[in-house]
């Protein structure tokens, strides 16, 4: 057998987004709206009714001219274990059971046809996440033509968020068990973001498995609760214990130092 | 009824064994469950076929490899091709929004003829051989009269067949006026051209330079090719190169440098002349090079030794002499340094004196055609064909001087000066145009001075424009034969974008049309038919493929297969064979030019003192600033610091801000000399004090809802500069004001 990695066990699917790399050219979310038939509308600059799944935001290290520096931090769905397996922010608050945690691949799921809008979850999430729907989403006219079939397009009255492109690992198991297979090589499933991602800042693939690259670069200890042992690797908030699936790596002291304050992601005083 | 705790006890507990037993209240909830889950008005894409095609996506200038996921027959994904040599899997945000370009509700569906007056937005659809004839009598018309050199041609490629059948047509017709929108490439080429001596193109080995001093360029918003660009980025960080970035503005390429330094806008070159002072002074250059393979170095380092020296530099470009001094001596002890300029995006030429300046740095470190350099290349031909057959009246036509003045007495160097247009055509001198081809540019909107190019384009009675959307320039046409969108065409795209390996990509038809439009390249193959004698003859393709394959000649097979050629063997000439010069080597002289001439800074217009601050113009990577304007995707990823509803910010340092008395997001008035408009105020530390910076790109007034009047044209408020050395335009910005709104 040529693996030696993760056979037969759960997987454990997240990312390492190196901020480094990051330009911020905004590519990923571009990449992901087309993948995941995220809707727009004609003004999109309150960026509190702006559904990106993928949102780069922009830090600085707040010191005036000339010293001051910033830093791009793309933000997907954390995907949450908790601090057992499944205790994700919201997926304990949500009443529908419209957000699960699947114990297969650690993806933290939205079902929308069981959502009712209740947005519990996004007053759980300590990451801004998930997205209300204000409106039905309208395409002008020819543009529902680029709809990928493969992702429902939503409706208004419900929360969304990113699925880490679920739908492509479903193909790329339906594919692999076609040919009888049981186990996805490395490439065979990657997210829309990781794909398009010019400067190649985002590596994806299964957290246990130590043949992965993601695995390799964050070196998360499962003692710890998936802390990373490669000492420029670090999680958004990790003191909130909420054992999330994209780890970040920085050389940049202020960056990781900024990752820790609660208000990093506050909607009314980050830039996108 | 009296409620005591017995009868209160029986009621709640009946009531709940009541509920629990009844299918009511679940028949609700199922019910309630099944009617949300009824969305008739959500679309339901059609599942069909998966299908991944090759092609070249053209929306930005880098000409990235892509693969175009089709379900059926719709496009529903364009990603990076993995295998191609620059973007390597990589994409742009703009390409990966292509399919809103393909079926976006801008799209031109047929050819129209304007009714109602220009830019009034009344057309009327003509079939296409009513709009081929009515081209073909003004051009019989014009041709007969004796004045084919009054048809213009203006493209936003200078390379690849299109461009080449556009700039033949002129040819055949009688008209030396083929114009090329203007970009850094212009300042390299003739940098190329008069220290080189190379009637070629500059080619970056990016990868492999492990120290590079930018002067002001977006090194990773959109300068060069922006995929392959970022990727190098990515590279450098790998192998631990250096990457110092000059300019007043913390940028995005600023802010993942190594370094900022801010510098005053506009002093650039001196800058880079305090930096040759510095290596010349302690003796850092390459002796071999500097010795041996060059000439003209003698002038070159009077002119320098006489007025850029470290103390007097730091005085006009704001940085310290500290800072020069260290700049220089590591960029000499660099193994593969490389500086570069084009501010931003490169869309504006930039000065010669600009370009020379900084190219004298890679001269002085020998660093030129050698790995991690900067590379002579050959240009893209098109070599298949044979030359277009003359007649008496084309010749006459050719033997006038160009509109724009390039190649004349004044600029002999110069190949195109679009930027001149404008006055040329408000003085009538020396001779008015009676028709312009526009070809996948937006001059209008996208041309410092905007106003300008708009006052001209009224002087020209007949303009047709080959625009697939409704752009601003389409809107000022007379008639629109619009191209198939990028993802339904043949087309050759040769890399312009400074990679170091000749290189040529092929746009594929992923899609049939989906609208009534035609090829250019075939519109212009039935117009010249259409015209007849040696207009004909030169043009005597069946369609445009047959044109492209035989231009492409040996190159087409492999093309064909792989959808690129490259030549992956391509080294440029070692430095004895390099510089056809008439001395045979670098000419640090430059021609023989008046060197403090040629570096003294671009003066903007209106110093008459009204004005305190300096407007400089930004790119950024998210807002398209060529001829295709943001698709949807694009104008939602923009920051909420730079757009917010129609608003558009201005970035201001705090310190600026609060001595004019504003804190952030106050509505504040816009003056230049130019013209003005009510912008809001961002409050930036990444920003010299004493500035204003605007983005570049938004502002348009034609497309649709998505985009349109969102936000102001920062080439309303900004001019263009002629360089008196090159023709070119110089500006780095312009005088302006903020008041109070």
């Amino acid at each position: 057998m040529k693996h030696t990695g993760n056979i037969g066990k759960p997987k454990r699917y997240g990312m390492v987004i190196d901020l480094d790399k990051c330009t911020g050219c905004g590519t990923c979310m571009v990449a992901c709206m087309a993948e995941n038939n995220v809707p727009f509308k004609k003004d999109e600059s309150n960026k509190l009714d702006s559904i990106t799944w993928l949102r780069v935001y922009r830090l600085t290290n707040g010191k005036p001219y000339p010293d001051n520096e910033v830093c791009y931090l793309p933000r997907p769905c954390q995907h949450c274990a908790g601090k057992h397996e499944g205790h994700s922010p919201c997926v304990s608050v949500c009443p529908a059971t419209a957000t699960d945690y699947d114990q297969e691949t650690g993806i933290v799921s939205q079902i929308y046809t069981r959502c009712f809008g209740c947005r519990y979850c996004m007053a759980a999430c300590p990451y801004h996440a998930r997205y209300f729907n204000w409106w039905d989403p309208v395409w002008p006219k020819g543009m529902e033509k680029a709809l990928n079939p493969n992702v429902s397009a939503r409706m208004r009255g419900i929360v969304e968020k990113c699925s880490f492109c679920f739908h492509r690992y479903q193909k790329a198991m339906e594919k692999a068990h076609m040919e009888g297979r049981r186990e996805l090589e490395e490439d065979e499933y990657q997210t829309a973001c990781t794909q398009a991602c010019p400067a190649g800042a985002i590596t994806f693939g299964d957290l246990n498995n130590p043949e992965h690259k993601v695995h390799q670069i964050a070196q998360p200890d499962p003692a710890k609760g998936g802390r990373p042992r490669n000492p420029k690797v670090f999680r958004l908030l990790e003191e909130l214990e909420t054992n999330p699936k994209v780890y970040y790596l920085s050389s940049r002291e202020w960056v990781q130092e900024a990752c820790h304050k609660p208000h990093l992601l506050d909607q009314k005083t980050a830039h996108h | 009824m009296k409620i005591d705790r017995r009868s209160f006890l029986a009621l709640s507990v009946g009531g709940t064994v009541g509920t629990a037993l009844t299918p009511l209240p679940w028949k609700i909830q199922d019910d309630l469950a099944i009617w949300t889950q009824m969305w008739p008005w959500t679309p339901d894409p059609l599942d069909g076929e998966n299908t991944f095609t090759h092609t070249v996506s053209t929306l930005c200038r880098g000409g990235c490899g892509v693969t175009v996921r089709k379900v059926g027959d719709r496009v529903v994904k364009i990603e990076g091709r993995e295998d191609y040599p620059t973007n390597q899997g990589g994409v742009c945000n703009l390409c990966a929004s292509g399919m809103q370009m393909l079926y976006g509700p801008t799209r031109i569906p047929h050819p129209i003829k304007r009714v109602g007056d220009r830019g009034a937005g009344q057309w009327a659809r003509i079939s296409w051989e009513e709009a081929l004839s009515m081209v073909a009598e003004q051009l019989g018309e014009i041709r007969q009269a004796g004045q084919p050199e009054t048809v213009a041609c203006l493209s936003s490629r200078k390379y690849g067949s299109v461009a080449e059948l556009l700039k033949r047509f002129l040819t055949a017709y009688g008209s030396p006026n083929f114009m090329v929108t203007p970009s850094m490439m212009d300042a390299y080429d003739m940098t190329l051209k008069r220290m080189h001596g190379v009637d070629g193109r500059m080619g970056f080995d990016l990868e492999n330079a492990d120290y590079v001093l930018s002067f002001g360029s977006g090194l990773i918003e959109g300068w060069g090719n922006t995929a392959y660009m970022i990727h190098t980025n990515s590279v450098w960080k790998e192998r631990k190169a250096t990457v110092k970035q000059i300019e007043p503005r913390l940028s995005n390429t600023a802010a993942k440098s190594d370094q900022w330094i801010p510098v005053t806008p506009g002093t650039e070159a001196i800058l880079a002349l305090g930096i040759a002072y510095v290596i010349i002074k302690e003796s850092l250059y390459d002796y071999d090079f500097v010795n041996n393979f060059s000439t003209g170095f003698e002038e070159f380092r009077s002119a320098v030794l006489s007025g850029y020296s470290p103390g007097n530099v730091a005085k006009q470009t704001g940085v310290d002499q500290s800072t020069i001094v260290t700049l220089a001596r590591e960029f000499a002890r660099a193994r593969r340094p490389m500086a570069l300029c084009g501010r931003g995006q490169g869309t504006v030429p930039g000065g010669l004196g600009e370009s020379v300046a900084v190219h004298a740095l890679n001269a002085l470190v020998g660093n030129i055609n050698r790995p991690g350099g900067v590379w002579a290349m050959p240009r893209p031909a098109v070599d298949g064909w044979a030359a277009p057959a003359l007649d008496a009246s084309a010749q006459a036509g050719l033997a006038k001087p160009r509109l724009d003045g390039a190649g004349s007495a004044a600029f002999p160097f110069a190949e195109q000066l679009f930027n001149r247009v404008p006055e040329a055509l408000a003085t009538g001198s020396p001779y008015p145009l009676k028709a312009l081809f526009v070809y996948e540019a937006n001059p209008l909107f996208s041309t410092p001075g905007a106003a300008k190019v708009r006052e001209a384009f009224d002087q020209i009675p007949f303009i047709v424009s080959f625009a697939s959307h409704m752009d601003e320039t389409a809107m000022a046409a007379d008639l629109i034969l619009p191209n198939h969108a990028h993802l339904e065409r043949w087309e050759d795209v040769p890399d312009t974008s400074g990679f170091h390996q000749p290189m040529i990509g092929l746009v594929q038809p992923v899609v049939e049309p989906i609208r009534d439009t035609m090829h250019t390249g075939d519109a212009l193959l039935r117009l010249a038919a259409a015209l007849g004698g040696t207009m004909a003859a030169s043009m005597p393709w069946e369609n445009y493929k047959a044109c492209l394959q035989e231009g492409l000649a040996s190159r087409w097979s492999q093309l064909e297969a792989d959808g690129f050629w490259i030549d992956n063997r391509y080294r440029p000439d070692t430095w004895s064979l390099a510089f056809p010069t008439p001395s045979g080597k670098f000419d640090f002289g430059v021609a023989g030019s008046d060197l403090k001439a040629l570096f003294a800074p671009a003066q903007p217009e209106g110093d008459d003192g009204s004005y305190n601050l300096k407007l400089i113009p930004y790119d950024s990577v998210r807002i398209p600033n060529g001829p295709v304007g943001s698709p949807p995707f694009l104008v939602k990823i923009v920051s909420d610091t730079v757009l917010k509803g129609n608003d558009l910010f201005v970035e201001v340092n705090p310190e600026t801000a609060k001595a004019a008395g504003f804190v952030e997001g106050d509505h504040a008035v816009l003056k230049t000399p130019l013209g003005s408009a009510t912008v809001r105020v961002h409050l930036s530390d990444g920003l010299m004090p004493g500035l204003v910076a605007i983005p570049r790109g938004l502002g348009h007034t034609a497309f649709d809802g998505y985009l349109a009047e969102k936000g102001i044209n920062a080439n309303d408020l900004i001019g263009s500069v002629e360089d008196a050395a090159s023709g070119l335009d110089a500006a780095w910005g312009i005088l302006a004001s903020l008041v109070k709104a």
